[in-house]
């Protein structure tokens, strides 16, 4: 009862700070999923997953999902829900090739996309997409990472990362974000293998079994790279140096669920004027 | 008569017909809503056209595409309207000649016109291609035709894309191809044969030379398509220079060779 919400119900409700929690939910449900890193340099835009297993015996979950031969996308979050979203994406593709012969923009689709998901952020009956999408796109205006959350919006990115213990990739994305740029496509995706590793605990690796890579760029269609390159450039980057992994409480954690505000005494939620002291006390108690 | 209150679309309405129900708002014909008897007929579909242009000639030169048509709009075999323009800008890189009904071309120009200022407000960069123009149209026009219900004209488009001419054509059935020279209607006929052996003699024509075959052909088109008039339009693409419209462009014709057989056979 601690953590019950008077203003989480449904996704219309403001809180009186003038947040909406349920909103602000899902977007944890982002940082549930196992990272994903997304990079691009002139030419090329690299998308770059972690996949975990649920047990032993099963298999790694996907994490990229080809949309079209010029759009792909890395999602963390609820698979399900990156499922209707990818199906979406490459129905408006499709749909763009049939009636144009052409490729769909990547900041159309991204549009409609967003669009999409706003509605779901605006009515009872509705909950909003708990996913977070990397999209690692081609057009004639050059490569894209754009990354989109469940509250709809979305960014165009020069690199991000998303989903657990992302914060770590994050920092090695700006701490290079001057090299991405003028570097080969093999470099970019080394980058983000180094940024992705730097996501595992101490006692994880990368593997080919757990890494996913996907390319899109100029003359490459989107391609999920197989084993045999995932495994070239994982061994590629072996020897250089792990990044000293932060001990607990390092680099500022992500993990944690939306908090309000330090209590400020002037900024309460505003009481209901009836209530009298005996019953909110009573209610403390619930 | 079995039902003898029930007008058909034949005669005239009752006075009152369509009028308000008491406390019930105006009924306009037409609408969904309306119970009128003016759909008892059930709808019209384009059978046969109107008002129509005659051929649209296109061809590919050195540096783009030229696309001419006359400014005649015909009803029937009657020269009814004489300054219709029938080649038109899409946008900076593509044009569009027109054959076939008028009405139908309005239409489809209301509903390209409208789909380019869609896509300036989207303001993201993206312009519509060439090519990607003709398979739209392709598709509406095959949809059309799938309706029974078709836009009764012959498109010819041309553009740049990628730095290289495109030129295609789609007609009312939504058959649709691409080739460096193009001309509908009668001009399948007679302008076809002399666009192609001029491309193919000399492929990398200069505007100049291009312009001057079209004139030739066009005046081709003038003395033997009864449908056809002695002014014309010419849409000019190409990369360097954008896109213009020229015209109206007078054709110099002189029928005195008509006589000239009788007068000696007198």
């Amino acid at each position: 009862m601690q953590f019950r919400n008077q203003y989480d119900s449904d996704v219309t409700v403001w809180s009186p700070q003038g947040r909406l929690h349920q909103v602000e939910y899902a977007m944890e449900a982002v940082k549930l999923g196992s990272a994903t890193v997304g990079l691009k340099n002139k030419t090329h835009a690299v998308i770059v997953a972690l996949k975990r297993a649920t047990s032993e015996l099963s298999s790694h979950q996907k994490k990229i999902f080809p949309i079209d031969k010029h759009i792909g996308i890395a999602m963390s979050g609820l698979t399900a829900d990156a499922r209707m979203l990818s199906r979406y994406m490459r129905t408006e593709c499709l749909n763009y090739k049939y009636s144009h012969d052409n490729t769909l923009p990547v900041s159309r689709l991204i549009t409609n996309l967003g669009n999409k998901m706003q509605t779901c952020t605006q009515r009872y009956d509705r909950r909003p997409y708990g996913v977070g999408l990397l999209v690692a796109g081609y057009d004639d205006q050059g490569p894209h990472i754009y990354q989109t959350c469940p509250s709809a919006n979305y960014f165009d990115c020069k690199a991000m990362a998303i989903g657990a213990r992302s914060q770590s990739a994050r920092t090695y994305l700006e701490k290079h974000l001057n090299e991405f740029m003028s570097c080969e496509v093999e470099d970019l995706i080394k980058h983000g293998l180094r940024s992705l590793r730097d996501t595992l605990p101490n006692e994880a690796d990368l593997s080919t079994k757990n890494v996913s890579i996907g390319v899109v760029g100029k003359g490459t269609d989107f391609k999920i790279l197989d084993e045999a390159e995932t495994q070239r450039y994982l061994s590629e980057i072996e020897g250089d140096d792990k990044r000293t992994r932060p001990s607990d409480g390092d680099a500022p954690s992500d993990d944690r669920p939306p908090q309000d505000p330090p209590a400020d005494p002037l900024a309460q939620d505003p009481q209901v004027a009836v209530a009298t002291e005996e019953r909110s006390a009573a209610m403390d108690t619930e | 008569m079995s039902m003898p209150n029930k007008a058909d679309c034949f005669s005239s309405l009752p006075f009152w017909q369509n009028g308000p129900a008491p406390g019930a708002f105006y009924n306009f014909p037409g609408t969904a809503a309306s119970s009128s008897n003016y759909n008892d007929c059930g709808i019209q579909r384009t059978q046969t056209p109107m008002v129509t242009g005659s051929s649209v000639i296109g061809i590919q030169y050195k540096d783009g595409i030229i696309i001419a048509a006359d400014v005649l709009a015909s009803y029937g075999s009657l020269a009814r309207f004489r300054n219709c323009e029938r080649v038109m800008k899409v946008n900076d890189n593509i044009i569009l000649g027109a054959g076939g009904d008028y009405a139908d071309y309005q239409y489809l120009r209301s509903l390209i016109e409208q789909k380019i200022i869609d896509e300036k407000c989207l303001d993201d960069g993206f312009t519509l291609k060439p090519k990607s123009l003709h398979c739209w149209l392709t598709r509406v026009m095959y949809n059309k035709r799938s309706n029974f219900n078709p836009l009764w004209n012959n498109f010819i488009i041309g553009g740049i894309e990628d730095g290289k001419p495109f030129l295609g054509t789609v007609d009312k059935l939504g058959t649709a191809f691409s080739d460096p020279v193009i001309a509908t209607g009668y001009g399948a006929y007679l302008a076809t044969p002399i666009l192609t052996k001029a491309y193919d003699a000399n492929s990398q024509m200069t505007e100049e030379e291009a312009t001057n075959l079209i004139y030739k052909v066009m005046q081709v088109l003038f003395y033997r398509d009864a449908r056809s008039f002695p002014k014309y339009h010419l849409g000019v693409i190409s990369k360097e220079k954008g896109v213009e419209i020229r015209g109206p462009i007078e054709i110099e014709h002189n029928w005195e060779v008509s006589t000239m057989g009788r007068n000696q056979l007198r």
